[in-house]
């Protein structure tokens, strides 16, 4: 109330360019309602997501999308501690699910639950990390980006582009999948690659030590970050450093899209997280309904895809409302 | 400071220079600075490089921003756990508020204001009505703003970062005064430089030549004696956790306005950074002593290691543990100064 006040009351206060009334004059169509009339089904996922990334918000939002469509409830819950993940997965298996979602980033906290999930006669669907377990702990399928392949993937365009020394930033000390994408693009990279943490929760942090680490060796002359939050300010500390890096990125948000779009980036690497989403809960309705898998078992790869600034303009669209 | 005493009371005799530096808080922190400082410059070539001192003071001036009334806290004898995530919450709220109501930034902005000066206001009165120890309360607020700031995001933005407002009304001029930089020669600053040294010229005056700052050391060294002689040690306490939120607003601003987009699980921890830099610039954890400048060495400090390691080019695999081992010498070096100093009073 008082906000509406605020603004009615000062006219001037108001932007007449951006916010909210852009995005909704932006976006006045609709479809609703499922397409089939199987039973409805309740599916879980249950992630390693930290509290607020916006890179599962994309997979949650695919995954809401399938759910609608093939008329199914589907729960969300997360947890970045390998224990809680799995005591998010038997809570699931308490409400007696009809299908399951899991990643498995943390794989043996992970196993007991896993099994014990797929004894109970539930289907189960890994997504997005644990491509090599996935088989052994008896889920039908695995979604996701082999993350040394998406490494590699950059490896190559950062020969293609001619670049000879690198630098990958790296968000989360001790994340698996962090290091595999370093290591991927390492392997298939010509050139040297160097490695600096930042502190991920703390942005100006994320900026000065790429800065520092640009100042103090002037040679690098791209810089990859690993999540798409951090490639505006990857470039922000470019520009500040006075340093010539291309800010190259893996994942994909709006920022992002513009920004390879205005040339400050120079390519990311998709894995398609909508997919990862999507797909998980419309092959468990598929088992359900027809007994089917996708790919007879092997996993189903969501990326690499390059974006470059070609494709930039077509996907700014779908970055702003959430689903690339 | 007069002679008027100087020939009568031997406590009002006016003391040398020298010794009254060596009764100065920051003493300890401003000789650890040094050190660190001549260390980097030894093992990392482009550590000295102007250009560099940017990159360090900026490092320096946002953990120093919210070290000013953390420290002042401090010596008031109370903690702020939510200092860290307050910052999310203030950027969050002026971003969403100008997305949604498509209002011009600046009244986000204030806006932001006011919902993070009821939050610093909240801790405090919560405070003094329950009694309850700081460190409980503001862990509550702490845990709580952490549920808000994601629950909300999501709930309004429909995601679980704010949408940009890069292209709304109002956002040159908020970023020019919240997140400008120039460049002189060669060295970048940015605007957070100067909201840092401001706040600890206006907090050392506030401890040093007002009766505020009184109040404060009285209410942080023992609470009680204080309330007998008059001293309003609630009033004091909740004045000072709204200078945390003050400052979280002008933190938060920054977040914003330099990255136009901000993530809603941010902040968490860094909390724990605004108490290292004041406990390093010699506030005490038990209270009534301290000083503001002793907490922008602290951030100095701290500013230094952790850009000074990525100077020196370690391995960055020990990242973590080059940065705990030098926080940990600079601080036993700042202790040993201090009780050298104070055993020669």
């Amino acid at each position: 109330m008082l906000a509406v006040g605020l603004c009615a009351a000062a006219l001037a206060g108001c932007s007449a360019t951006g916010g909210k009334r852009a995005e909704d004059r932006a976006k006045r169509l609709a479809a609703n309602g499922s397409a089939v009339n199987t039973p409805r089904w309740t599916f879980a996922m249950v992630t390693h997501s930290g509290a607020g990334d916006t890179f599962w918000d994309i997979v949650q939002n695919g995954a809401k999308q399938a759910a609608q469509k093939d008329n199914i409830k589907f729960l969300y819950s997360n947890s970045d501690q390998g224990d809680q993940q799995a005591q998010l997965v038997q809570a699931a298996i308490d409400q007696h699910v009809d299908g399951l979602i899991v990643t498995l980033a943390k794989p043996d906290a992970m196993k007991a639950a896993v099994t014990k999930a797929v004894k109970a006669g539930i289907p189960v669907i890994t997504v997005n990390s644990g491509a090599e377990q996935s088989r052994q702990l008896g889920a039908l399928t695995h979604i996701g980006q082999d993350e040394t392949v998406a490494g590699n993937a950059v490896g190559d365009e950062l020969n293609a582009r001619g670049r000879k020394h690198a630098l990958c930033v790296l968000h989360e000390q001790g994340n698996v999948g962090l290091e595999q994408r370093c290591a991927g693009v390492k392997a298939h990279f010509h050139g040297t690659l160097d490695k600096v943490y930042v502190d991920g929760t703390n942005m100006p942090d994320v900026q000065s030590a790429i800065e520092a680490k640009l100042q103090s060796d002037p040679s690098i002359d791209s810089v990859v970050t690993l999540g798409a939050p951090f490639a505006p300010t990857a470039a922000k500390a470019k520009q500040e450093a006075g340093s010539k890096a291309e800010i190259d990125t893996f994942d994909l948000n709006a920022q992002v899209a513009a920004s390879l779009k205005d040339g400050t980036l120079g390519f990311a690497v998709d894995q398609q997280p909508y997919l990862q989403g999507y797909e998980a809960v419309d092959l468990l309705w598929l088992y359900r309904y027809n007994k089917d898998t996708l790919g007879g078992g092997q996993p189903v790869l969501t990326g690499p895809q390059i974006v470059t600034k070609d494709d930039a303009d077509a996907l700014l669209a779908y970055t702003k409302r959430g689903t690339r | 400071m007069d002679v008027v005493g100087a020939g009568g009371d031997e406590r009002l005799a006016p003391r040398s220079l020298a010794r009254r530096l060596l009764g100065r808080p920051e003493l300890g922190a401003v000789v650890g600075a040094a050190a660190v400082f001549l260390f980097f410059s030894v093992v990392a070539d482009s550590f000295l490089r102007a250009s560099s001192m940017g990159t360090v003071l900026y490092a320096s001036s946002t953990i120093g921003i919210m070290a000013v009334p953390v420290a002042l806290l401090m010596i008031g004898g109370e903690f702020d756990l939510s200092a860290g995530v307050m910052v999310t919450s203030s950027a969050l709220t002026s971003s969403m508020f100008s997305y949604q109501m498509t209002a011009n930034t600046w009244v986000g902005v204030g806006v932001s204001l006011l919902v993070t000066l009821a939050l610093g206001a909240f801790n405090g009165i919560m405070l003094v009505r329950t009694k309850l120890p700081s460190f409980i309360i503001t862990l509550g607020t702490f845990l709580m703003l952490t549920g808000l700031n994601l629950g909300l995001t999501n709930l309004i933005s429909g995601t679980v970062a704010t949408k940009s407002i890069g292209d709304m009304q109002g956002f040159p001029t908020c970023r020019d005064l919240f997140a400008s930089h120039w460049t002189i020669g060669p060295i970048d600053l940015q605007v957070t430089i100067l909201w840092w040294l401001g706040l600890v010229a206006v907090a050392t005056w506030v401890l040093l030549r007002t009766r505020a700052g009184n109040w404060i050391f009285a209410a942080g060294g023992n609470a009680d004696a204080a309330r007998a002689v008059g001293v309003p040690v609630a009033r004091t306490k909740i004045g000072l956790y709204v200078a945390v939120a003050f400052c979280a607003w002008i933190s938060g601003q920054h977040l914003l306005f330099a990255f136009d987009v901000v993530q809603s699980g941010e902040g968490v921890g860094n909390e724990f950074l605004y108490i290292i830099a004041a406990v390093i610039g010699g506030c005490l954890m038990t209270g009534g002593y301290g000083s503001a400048i002793g907490s922008a060495v602290g951030a100095f400090i701290f500013g230094m290691a952790s850009k000074g390691i990525v100077y020196a080019q370690w391995n960055a695999d020990w990242f973590q543990f080059f940065l705990g081992a030098m926080l940990l010498l600079a601080t036993l070096l700042n202790a040993w100064v201090r009780r050298r100093a104070e055993a020669s009073k």
